[in-house]
C-alpha cells in the first residue's frame, strides 16, 4: 500500500468510528425510559446501534465508492483483474462477526439477568394448568369479595416472564397486581385490597409484580416506556416484575393480535408517587364498597360474560356499543419525548 | 434417468427454439419441460405478487390515518393475513422456484429436471392453492395473521380459516415436490465433468434451501392438520380451555417458519452470486466460503426458531439458548455480504438494471441483517417484538432482499428465457422508483416500532399519524414502480430487440445455448470450458481470454 493510501484508510477508519459512536448515543429513537430496567435495555440498544452504524457505513461506503470508482469506463470492454479470494481477509471478516456476536450475547445475557429474566421463579415452564376449576365464571380475575378463591398474594407462584432482579430474588414484590387480558380490554386487580380497575396505577420506586393471564385468546402486555412485554396466555400465568421510576402517564398496549379491535386494546399506566398511589387506592376501595353492596347477592357463575363484565366495562369507560362503532377509545395523553 | 421416457412423447426438437417459443398454448398446458414450467411459475407468482401488492395498499390506506375508517376491522385483519400469505407462499417461494426450475438444469448441462412430471404437478398445485386462499374473501377472510396462532385462529370464522389451512397445505406440498426435484437434479444430473465445487453457487444455494424445505415443511403440515382438527372437530390440541397448549403450536409453526425465511432468501443469495460476477466482470470472491456458508445457514436455521417467541410462554434458559444460536447465524450471513462487496470492489461494473438491483439487494439486505442481529438480543427483542420494528426488519430482508434479488434475476435471465432484451432505460426508472419508494415506506417503521406502535392494528395513537402517512406515500410510490417493470417486460417479450445466446458474456452453461434454448436445452452435449466465474483471465497473459473462450464455445452452439 502506498503511504497516502494508508493515511486515507486510517482517516476513513477514524471518521467511521467517530460517526458510529456519535450515532449510537444520539439516535434518539427510544421513548422516555420510565423504569429501572429500561436504561439497561437502552444502553444495550445503543451499543448495538454503534456497531450497526459502523458496519452500515463500512459496507454502504464500499458499495458507493465502487459505483463511482469501479464503474465501467466507456469503451472498455475488458474484464477486471481477477481476484477470487484472499484467505486472510476472509478469516478477518469471519472472526470479527464472531467476536461481535459473542460479545453481544454475553452483554445481552448480563442485561437479561439483571432485569430478572433468569429468576428461577420466572423462568421455568410448568406447562399449562387446567382451566376447569375456573369454569363457570371462566374468568380468573377475582371479583371484589371473591379474593379468597385466589392464592394469597404472598404465596410464591412460579410463572414465566421477567422476574425479580438477582438482588431481590426470593423476596416478594412490594406490590402485586393481577392483570387479565380479554377481548379487548385489560383488567387490573389489586389482590391485597380487592380493587379492580381498568387503568394500572403503580407507585414509583417500588417493586411491582404483574401476574398476567388471558381469558380468551393470546394478548401481550406492553409498556414501551418500561421496555417490557409479556404475552398473556390462557391457562398459563406469566409475570413481569420491575421497578417503575419516572412518574407519568404511559400507554399499556396489547401487542399480540387478538381480534378485530386489537388496535383499540389500550389503556394507560399511571406511575405516581407512593402517596398519590395510596390516595388513589383508598378512593378506589371506597368506590368499590358502594358498588359491591349492590351486587353482593349475584353469583358470577350464573352470569353471561357480558353481564359479568358490565360493571368493569362501565368503570373503564368502554362499552360494547362504543366498540361496535369502530371508534378508537379516547387516546390518553402520555409522555413520549 | 426418467427423462428418457418423457422425451419420446415430446414433439421432435426443432433446431431453433424461437419458432417453438411462439406457441403460447404450451404455457397453459401440463408441460413437463422445465423451461415452460419455470416460466409458468414466474408468471403465475408475479400475478399473485400484484394481488398481494393490492392487498398491501389496502392495509396502507387504512393506516394513512389513525382512525379505523377505510375498511371494517375484521376485513382489515383479513387483508394483512392474506397479504402475507400470498407474498410468502404464492410469490417469493414459487417465484424463486421458477428461476431454479428454469436455470438449474441449463446451468448444470442437463436436459430437464430429474422428475419432469412431478415438476409439473408441483407447479399445477400453485393455482388451486392460490384460488383457495383468495376465495376466502367470499366467506370471511382468515384474520389471525399469517402465523394463525390459536386460540384466535380457531374461535373466529371457520370457513375462511379452513380455506387458509387447506391452501397452505397445498402450497407446502408443492414446495416439497419442488425440493425433492431440485436435490435430485443437482446431485444426479450434472454433466460428468462438473464436480460439486464446479457448480454455480445458485446450485449450492438450492441444495441448502431444498434440504430446509424437506426437513421443516412436514412439521408445518403437522401443525396445520392439528389446527384444522381443533377448528373443525373441536379437538383440544391447542385449546387451553380443554387442556391443550397454544404454545406448542407456536413451536411447531416456527420450526417451519423460521427456516421458511431462509427458504425465501437462500435461492436469492444464490442468484445474486451468479449475477454480480457477470456484471462486475470479476470472479466471485471466496467461492467456497459462499458455498459452505449456505450449508451453515441451512443447519443453523433449524435451531433458532424460538427467537420468534421471546415474549411467549418460554422459560429464560430457552430464550438465552435461542438468542445465542440466532446471533451465530449472523456469521455465515456476514460472510456472504462481505464476499459480494469484495466481488464488486475492483470490478468493471456494468451498472445495468440487473446489476443495480443486485447492488440494491446487498445494500438493503444489510439493513435487515443488522436489525436481525439486534432482534436476536432478548432484552431488546422484548421491547420491539410484535411492533412495527419487526415489520421494518422483515420487509428489509424480504422486500429489500428477496424481491430486489428476484428483480435482478428477471433483468439478468430475461434474454435467455424470451430471446429478447429488456429496455434498460425503463429498467433503471423501475429501480430508482423501487429503491426510493421502498425506503420511504419501510425505513420510518423502525422508529414507529421503537416508539410504541404495535403491528397488526387498524388504528393507532395520533402521535404516529405523520410518519404513517409518509409510509403510505412510500407504498404508493412502490405500487407505481411496478408499472414501468410490467410494461417493459410485456413489451420486451413481444417486441424487444432480439437477444444473442450470451448477451452478458457470461460463463455459466445456460449461456452456451441459444436464447431461448431449444426444447432439449443443448443441441450438442455442453462442455465445461471453464469454471463458472473465471472472469478477467484475459488480464493474465498466459490464459485464453474470456472472449476467445466464448467464441470457441459459440462455434459449437
Ligand atoms: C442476520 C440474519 C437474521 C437474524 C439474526 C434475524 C432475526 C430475527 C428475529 C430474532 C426475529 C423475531 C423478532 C420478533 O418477532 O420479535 C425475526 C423476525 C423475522 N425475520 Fe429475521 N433475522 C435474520 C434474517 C432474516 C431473513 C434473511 C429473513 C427473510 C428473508 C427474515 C425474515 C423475518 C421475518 C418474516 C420475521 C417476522 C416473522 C413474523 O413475526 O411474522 N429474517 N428475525
Ligand atoms: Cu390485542
Ligand atoms: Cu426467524
Amino acid at each position: 500500500m502506498k503511504i497516502p493510501n494508508v493515511i486515507t484508510a486510517m482517516l476513513a477508519g477514524i471518521i467511521l468510528t467517530l460517526a458510529s459512536l456519535w450515532f449510537g448515543q444520539n439516535h434518539g429513537l427510544m421513548p422516555v425510559a420510565a423504569s429501572e430496567e429500561a436504561p439497561l435495555v437502552d444502553d444495550l440498544f445503543n451499543a448495538m446501534m454503534t456497531i450497526a452504524a459502523g458496519l452500515f457505513i463500512l459496507v454502504q461506503g464500499a458499495l458507493v465508492i465502487s459505483i463511482i470508482k469501479f464503474r465501467k469506463r466507456p469503451g472498455d470492454e475488458t474484464d477486471a483483474f481477477p481476484v477470487d479470494g484472499n484467505l486472510s481477509l476472509e478469516i478477518v471478516w469471519t472472526a470479527i462477526p464472531v467476536v461481535i456476536v459473542l460479545g453481544l450475547s454475553v452483554y445481552s445475557f448480563e442485561v437479561y439477568n439483571s432485569m430478572g429474566g433468569l429468576d428461577p421463579m420466572a423462568s421455568h415452564d410448568h406447562g399449562p394448568h387446567q382451566m376447569a376449576m375456573t369454569s363457570g365464571a371462566a374468568i380468573a380475575a377475582p371479583l371484589p369479595g371473591m379474593e379468597d378463591t385466589m392464592p394469597p398474594a404472598t404465596e410464591q407462584k412460579i410463572a414465566l416472564g421477567v422476574g425479580a432482579s438477582p438482588e431481590n430474588q426470593g423476596n416478594p414484590a412490594d406490590l402485586e397486581v393481577n392483570v387479565m387480558g380479554l377481548q379487548f380490554a385489560w383488567i387490573f386487580t389489586y389482590p391485597e385490597s380487592g380493587v379492580v380497575s381498568g387503568e394500572l396505577h403503580i407507585p414509583a420506586g417500588k417493586e411491582v409484580q404483574l401476574n398476567i393471564a388471558a381469558q380468551d385468546v393470546l394478548h401481550a402486555f406492553w409498556v414501551p416506556q418500561f421496555r417490557l412485554k409479556q404475552d398473556a396466555i390462557p391457562a398459563r400465568t406469566t409475570e413481569l416484575r420491575f421497578k417503575p421510576k419516572v412518574p407519568g402517564d404511559y400507554p399499556v398496549v396489547c401487542a399480540e393480535l387478538c381480534g378485530a379491535y386489537h388496535g383499540a386494546m389500550q389503556t394507560r399506566v399511571v406511575v405516581e408517587t407512593p402517596e398519590d398511589f395510596e390516595a388513589w387506592l383508598q378512593t378506589q376501595i371506597a368506590l368499590q364498597k358502594d358498588a359491591a353492596s349492590q351486587t353482593v347477592a349475584m353469583n358470577p357463575g350464573e352470569l353471561s360474560d357480558g353481564e359479568f363484565l358490565t360493571p368493569f366495562v362501565r368503570d373503564m369507560g368502554i362499552d360494547s356499543a362504543a366498540l361496535e362503532q369502530l371508534h378508537p377509545p379516547a387516546h390518553h395523553e402520555h409522555h413520549n419525548s | 434417468m426418467t427423462t428418457a421416457g418423457i422425451e419420446t412423447t415430446v414433439k421432435p426438437p426443432e433446431p431453433h427454439g424461437e419458432s417453438d417459443g411462439n406457441n403460447w398454448r404450451k404455457y397453459f398446458s401440463f408441460s413437463t419441460d422445465h423451461k415452460v414450467i419455470g416460466i409458468q411459475y414466474l408468471v403465475t407468482s408475479f400475478l399473485f405478487y400484484l394481488i398481494g401488492g393490492l392487498l398491501a395498499e389496502g392495509v396502507r390506506v387504512e393506516l394513512a390515518t389513525p382512525d379505523p375508517d377505510f375498511v371494517d376491522p375484521q376485513l382489515y385483519n383479513g387483508l394483512f393475513t392474506v397479504h402475507a400469505t400470498v407474498m410468502i407462499f404464492l410469490w417469493i417461494v414459487p417465484g424463486t422456484a421458477g428461476f431454479a426450475n428454469y436455470v438449474i438444469p441449463l446451468a448444470i448441462g442437463a436436459k430437464d429436471m430429474a422428475f419432469p412430471r412431478l415438476n409439473a404437478v408441483g407447479f399445477w398445485l400453485i393455482p388451486p392453492g392460490g384460488i383457495l386462499l383468495l376465495s376466502s374473501f367470499f366467506v370471511g377472510a382468515p384474520g389471525a395473521g399469517w402465523t394463525s396462532y390459536p386460540p384466535l385462529s380457531v374461535v373466529g370464522d371457520k370457513a375462511g380459516q379452513l380455506l387458509w389451512i387447506l391452501s397452505v397445505l397445498v402450497l407446502g406440498t408443492s414446495s416439497i415436490l419442488g425440493a425433492i426435484n431440485f436435490l435430485s437434479t443437482i446431485l444426479k444430473m450434472r454433466i460428468p465433468d462438473m464436480e460439486l465445487n464446479d457448480m454455480p453457487l445458485f446450485c449450492w444455494a438450492m441444495l441448502a434451501a431444498s434440504a430446509l424445505i424437506l426437513v421443516s415443511t412436514p412439521v408445518l403440515a403437522g401443525a396445520l392438520i392439528l389446527l384444522c382438527f381443533d377448528l373443525m372437530a373441536g379437538t383440544p390440541f391447542f385449546n387451553p380451555m380443554a387442556g391443550g397448549d397454544p404454545v406448542v403450536y407456536q413451536h411447531m409453526f416456527w420450526f417451519y417458519s423460521h427456516p421458511a425465511v431462509y427458504i425465501m432468501i437462500l435461492p436469492v443469495f444464490g442468484m445474486i452470486s451468479e449475477i454480480i460476477p457477470v456484471h462486475a466482470r470479476k470472479p466471485i470472491f471466496g467461492y467456497q466460503a459462499i458455498a459452505y456458508s449456505s450449508l451453515a445457514i441451512s443447519f443453523l436455521g433449524l435451531i433458532v426458531w424460538a427467537h420468534h417467541m421471546f415474549t411467549s410462554g418460554t422459560p429464560g434458559w430457552l430464550r438465552m439458548f435461542f438468542m445465542i444460536a440466532t446471533m451465530a447465524i449472523a456469521v455465515p450471513t456476514g460472510i456472504k455480504v462481505f464476499s459480494w462487496v469484495a466481488t464488486i470492489w475492483g470490478g468493471k461494473l456494468r451498472l445495468n438494471s440487473a446489476m443495480l438491483f443486485a447492488i440494491g439487494f446487498v445494500s438493503m439486505f444489510l439493513v435487515g441483517g443488522l436489525s436481525g442481529v439486534m432482534l436476536a438480543s432478548v432484552p431488546f427483542d422484548i421491547h420491539v417484538h410484535d411492533t412495527y420494528f419487526i415489520v421494518a426488519h422483515l420487509h428489509y430482508v424480504l422486500f429489500g432482499g428477496s424481491v430486489f434479488g428476484i428483480y435482478a434475476a428477471v433483468y439478468h435471465w430475461f434474454p435467455k428465457m424470451t430471446g429478447r432484451m429488456m429496455n434498460e432505460f425503463w429498467g433503471k426508472v423501475h429501480f430508482f422508483l423501487t429503491f426510493f419508494g421502498f425506503n420511504l415506506c419501510f425505513l420510518p417503521m423502525h422508529w414507529l416500532g421503537l416508539q410504541g406502535m404495535p403491528r397488526r392494528v387498524a388504528q393507532y395513537n395520533p402521535e404516529f399519524a405523520t410518519v404513517n402517512m409518509v409510509c403510505t406515500v412510500g407504498s404508493f410510490i412502490l405500487a407505481i414502480s411496478t408499472l414501468p417493470f410490467l410494461f417493459n417486460a410485456i413489451w420486451s417479450w413481444i417486441a424487444g430487440p432480439k437477444a444473442s445466446a450470451n448477451p452478458w458474456r457470461a460463463l455459466t452453461l445456460e449461456w452456451q445455448t441459444s436464447s431461448p434454448p431449444p426444447v432439449e436445452n443443448f443441441i450438442e452435449e455442453p462442455v465445461l470450458w471453464s469454471g463458472p466465474y473465471e472472469y478477467g483471465i484475459d488480464t493474465l497473459s498466459d490464459r485464453q481470454s474470456v472472449d476467445e473462450l466464448l467464441t470457441e464455445v459459440k462455434g459449437e452452439v
